[in-house]
């Protein structure tokens, strides 16, 4: 479970994040939503330690995350897997050496398990025919799904997605979707996805939470972020016209 | 850029190599990049070192033999003088200068692709320590490879200078090769290696620095690329007269 109490963030004396309290729970699809721009990403990078946030909280198991020395934040860091927006891996390796990286520097097994964990975890997100290919001969979907199995070589207890979606086509989302729902419950990880694809939401946010200009809004689950009375939410949620049109269809009925 | 930022950028140096200089986290990962740095960095620069020394070599034997031509001096002072500049300043330095260019530009932007592509965001969040990982074998490497470079440069320096005395004959073979010998001191040569050792730290380090350091997008680490190129090249100016005086003086 990772807690995030009073947290804010400035830049240069611009509040990007305003006491932001929030909680992630184990088994869980956790979606932090929000139009660009108003600092879900930051949010993010605040939770995995990318940025040091001005003031606040993070508890991973009750364990204040922020102030750690490199040695502990290190061992933390062990049990975090990471999807970037632009998947991030490494250029100069396949895609069997990408997944294989974390173990070849974490993992105490021999060369032959952890080809079979990394060949393993290639399998789990239908990559297996791709693993000697290097990531400039793979598309977008499929570099989001070696990053995935990345991310799960070394049995992360926390999982977190930065716009797992952002340039796929509908279907490949869908599936990158389905793919994290799926991870997440098997080994009951704690996933924080951000993202500002509605789809994403309606398909997989366990529990969402809305941010607005740095302050959150609003906090639920899937079902009830269609029905909400938020209206800044309302405006972000309906920005669509298909989503428009669903509620139009749901009123009428 | 202002002192103030100048100050900062000395700090943040000195962060980075505390960062960079420590013991690396997997040793076989360590010497399969430092194996990787010895070829890219090293070996694939042969090449040019020994193209540049030849040529340079050949232009310096024919510039002193043209231009000492006093009764006072034996014809053999070109081939010591040309030996001198060569071992002393040419394979070393201006080497280490045209190397800056090459493997400064090349570290520069392979480090601030990856800052700029999120990879050294990757290598952080699983718990490595992105800058040992990354810049010590590029550094480690580099420094083991430049006698390699610096010794191939005086040889093909010198041979360089042979050819042109074969061919025109300014001076004659035997005298350019009875110069080259004379007043030779082995101490020179290791003062060179030594010098050019302290260069490859310095071109390495900082080509990493504003690699890793590198924010935005293509711009930015093209900008970064060039910063390190021009950097390098004043600090191994402003080296060299440092360490020739401490060394020489």
């Amino acid at each position: 479970m990772i807690e995030v109490k009073n947290l804010s963030k400035e830049f240069d004396g611009e509040v990007v994040l305003d006491n932001i309290n929030a909680s992630f729970h184990n088994g869980m699809v956790n979606m932090i939503i929000g139009k660009s721009g108003s600092g879900k990403t930051v949010l993010l990078k605040c939770l995995v330690g990318l940025i040091v946030p001005t003031s606040g909280e993070i508890r991973y198991d009750e364990k204040n995350f922020i102030g750690l020395k490199s040695r502990e934040l290190s061992r933390i860091r062990r049990d975090l897997g990471m999807l970037f927006q632009g998947a991030a891996l490494f250029d100069s390796r396949t895609v069997l050496e990408n997944v294989m990286f974390p173990l070849d520097m974490f993992s105490r097994k021999n060369k032959r398990e952890r080809k079979k964990r990394a060949e393993f975890c290639l399998e789990r997100v239908e990559l297996l025919d791709a693993a000697n290919l290097y990531p400039s001969e793979i598309s977008g979907g499929m570099k989001k799904r070696a990053a995935i199995a990345r991310a799960i070589a070394l049995n992360p207890k926390y999982l977190f997605c930065d716009e797992p979606n952002s340039g796929l086509d509908p279907k490949t989302s869908q599936l990158i979707d389905e793919l994290i729902y799926n991870l997440t419950k098997d080994f009951s990880m704690t996933t924080i996805v951000v993202s500002h694809d509605m789809n994403s939401v309606i398909n997989i946010g366990d529990k969402v939470i809305f941010i607005n200009e740095g302050v959150k809004e609003w906090e639920g689950n899937k079902s009830e972020v269609m029905g909400t009375d938020n209206e800044k939410l309302n405006d972000f949620v309906f920005a669509s016209d298909l989503f428009k049109k669903i509620k139009e269809a749901e009123e009428e009925k | 850029m202002s002192f103030i930022s100048s100050i900062e950028s000395v700090g943040e140096y000195a962060l980075l190599m505390k960062k960079v200089l420590t013991i690396p986290d997997r040793m076989s990962e360590f010497l399969k990049e430092f194996v990787k740095g010895v070829y890219f960095l090293g070996v694939n620069s042969i090449w040019i070192v020994v193209i540049i020394s030849f040529f340079i070599g050949a232009v310096i034997v024919m510039q002193i033999g043209l231009n000492i031509d006093s009764p006072m001096l034996p014809r053999f002072t070109v081939g010591a003088v040309s030996r001198e500049i060569i071992l002393l300043e040419f394979s070393s330095t201006i080497m280490c200068l045209i190397l800056a260019g090459k493997v400064g530009s090349s570290v520069a932007s392979e480090i601030g692709t990856m800052r700029i592509t999120e990879q050294i965001d990757a290598l952080d969040i699983m718990g490595v320590n992105s800058a040992n990982y990354l810049i010590l074998p590029k550094i480690a490497s580099f420094v083991t490879f430049m006698p390699v470079l610096v010794v191939f440069s005086m040889f093909t320096g010198l041979i360089g200078g042979y050819v042109i005395c074969q061919t025109l004959g300014i001076p004659s073979v035997d005298t350019y090769v009875y110069g080259i010998q004379t007043f030779f001191r082995e101490s020179l040569v290791w003062y060179s290696i030594v010098k050019s050792m302290m260069f490859g730290f310095i071109i390495a380090s900082v080509a990493a620095y504003f690699g890793y350091h590198a924010k935005g997008g293509a711009l930015e680490v093209g900008q970064a690329s060039t910063n390190s190129v021009v950097i390098n090249s004043v600090l191994i100016l402003v080296w060299d007269l440092v360490y020739t005086q401490l060394a020489l003086g």
